[in-house]
């Protein structure tokens, strides 16, 4: 089963719908170990996305999540715009041209934005970032991949391994962004950023579940 | 948590529609994408500096935008990064065809969006001409002991000072490399440490950034209200500068005998009064130190929100930066040798 350029704007909407309902939420997070900004600079990148849409009406995949990418890095701002705004144009440079994709192609995509993300924000795993749920959902898709599981299951457990990840990040000690100047302090408090990366791969399970 | 505010989505558009109507002698403020530039910009022949940062700094940077001092700034929503698709459209308002130098404080989102900024410059340029840029990073809060394991020293204090020195070395007419190396100089040369006795509200936070009872303080916070080297019960003025002027003058090896500017600076809700509380002590404490204070900033320059605190720079100086800090200079904040 492929998943249609349809579907991925339907991805995108309601992304900004989730982000929107979790603004609140996102900012209590960040409160706590950053600077209370996440919720309402994602919200507001992804309201403008919202805005930007309708200008993609014909493009393929890839032209669509490019612009999703420079978008948020034009109006997110803080570190969240260059993380996810480098998340969205790799993952668009990998699906140029494509009016649908495979699992396969989604895999390589999320794995290039993944990528691209580690290298902007110089993060390793561990360092309780977005790339301790990003990581193993690559890992998590790409196993699902190789036990030929559906479209469904596979997003399914690949979102499940981002929660995980997510979850993981409560114990650990940040060393990067605001919250590592916290120390030890930072421990005992999820991170924001790994909270909205997992609510993004959510959505794509969620939207996605009948491809 | 009160505010003299109408809406807090607002808050940054409505200042910078204010700035614009205060200021139209010395700057031009645009919006979408928002940043302030200088009446005369390009300037010709003159390298062109450009900073920016989260808003909620106020002056810092938009305060500092004109001659003898930055020539745009770029500022972000309260507490957060710019966007480089400002910070690109802003160079390119200031280029005066020998490179722009981007003043950058290390913070993981001013530094990412910077970097990203510069790629584009570079990438793009102006009239398919690769425009030349240059960045240097700005930190000197002492605060941060471990920079291995976190985000590295953070840019305050010495932002305001590396912005009118580097100001001051374009007007002279200085290369590109020559105003990076100013602003490297500065960086190197000057330190850092703040304190607060209350926390700041972020207006679409609404409720206050971090608690801190009555009694307490917190030593080496940051401008966002990030956390500093410890918390502790609230001691007299005195005692608060000396903690500070120890860690201070420990990091970096300031010599007997040696020249320093002094700033002491408002993190916003501290009055003067105390202020020159603050500054009768740090003065008393780099004199008993053998240093020689030849040049002072005292005021609320680099600010974080309505927070009660201050923080102290101590810089370092020879001729060449005393002719930098002395050098003529017309911002909003900052205006002398007019």
């Amino acid at each position: 089963m492929s998943i249609s350029r349809a579907a991925t704007l339907q991805w995108i909407e309601n992304c900004a719908e989730v982000i929107a309902r979790n603004r609140e939420y996102l900012i209590e997070l960040d409160a706590a170990i950053g600077d209370a900004d996440h919720g309402a600079n994602m919200d507001r990148g992804f309201q403008a996305v919202l805005a930007k849409l309708p200008e993609t009406a014909d493009k393929d995949i890839g032209s669509i999540l490019r612009a999703v990418g420079m978008t948020l890095v034009s109006t997110v701002g803080g570190a969240g715009g260059p993380l996810y705004g480098t998340f969205f144009l790799q993952a668009g440079g990998q699906l140029s041209g494509k009016m649908e994709m495979s699992l396969e192609d989604w895999a390589a995509a999320l794995e290039a934005a993944v990528n691209g993300v580690m290298q902007r924000g110089k993060a390793e795993p561990g360092d309780k970032t977005m790339v301790d749920a990003l990581l193993p959902a690559v890992s998590a898709l790409r196993a699902s991949i190789a036990e030929d599981r559906s479209t469904g299951q596979a997003l399914r457990q690949s979102a499940d391994a981002a929660r995980l990840g997510m979850e993981a990040t409560i114990p650990l000690i940040a060393r990067k962004g605001r919250a590592s100047y916290l120390g030890e302090r930072s421990a005992g408090h999820q991170d924001p950023g790994a909270t909205s990366s997992y609510l993004l791969l959510k959505t794509a399970a969620d939207t996605w579940a009948d491809a | 948590m009160k505010k003299f505010i109408n809406n807090p989505a607002n808050v940054v558009k409505e200042e910078l529609e204010g700035i614009a109507l205060a200021h139209p002698d010395v700057v031009r403020v645009h919006f979408g994408p928002n940043y302030i530039v200088r009446l005369d910009a390009p300037v010709k022949g003159k390298v062109g500096l450009v900073s920016g940062g989260g808003s909620g700094h106020e002056p810092m940077h938009g305060g500092f935008v004109g001659k003898g001092m930055l020539d745009a700034a770029c500022p972000g929503e309260v507490f957060t990064s710019p966007t480089p698709d400002q910070m690109l459209e802003a160079a390119r308002m200031v280029d005066g065809g020998k490179g722009v130098l981007f003043i950058v404080k290390n913070y993981t989102g001013d530094v990412m969006n910077f970097e990203m900024a510069a790629e584009l410059a570079g990438a793009e340029g102006i009239d398919g001409k690769a425009m030349e840029v240059q960045s240097v990073l700005i930190d000197d809060d002492v605060a941060v002991e471990n920079s291995l394991y976190t985000a590295g020293r953070r840019g305050v204090g010495s932002t305001v000072l590396a912005e009118k020195m580097c100001g001051a070395a374009a007007e002279e007419g200085r290369t590109l490399g020559e105003v990076a190396d100013v602003c490297r100089k500065v960086n190197g040369w000057g330190r850092s440490m703040g304190m607060a006795l209350t926390s700041c509200t972020v207006p679409h936070a609404g409720k206050p950034t971090f608690d801190l009872p009555e009694d307490e303080m917190e030593i080496g916070i940051g401008i966002h209200g990030e956390p500093g080297r410890r918390r502790m019960k609230l001691k007299p003025a005195d005692e608060i500068v000396e903690m500070m002027m120890d860690a201070i003058l420990k990091d970096l090896p300031f010599k007997t005998g040696e020249e320093v500017l002094l700033f002491t600076n408002s993190m916003g809700g501290t009055p003067l009064v105390e202020l020159y509380i603050a500054y009768r002590k740090a003065h008393q404490v780099a004199e008993k130190h053998g240093l020689k204070v030849v040049r002072k900033l005292i005021g609320p320059y680099i600010t974080s929100l309505e927070m009660a605190g201050v923080s102290i720079t101590l810089l370092k100086l020879d001729d060449e930066l005393k002719r930098y800090w002395d050098a003529a200079v017309f911002t909003p904040a900052l205006r002398w040798g007019i």
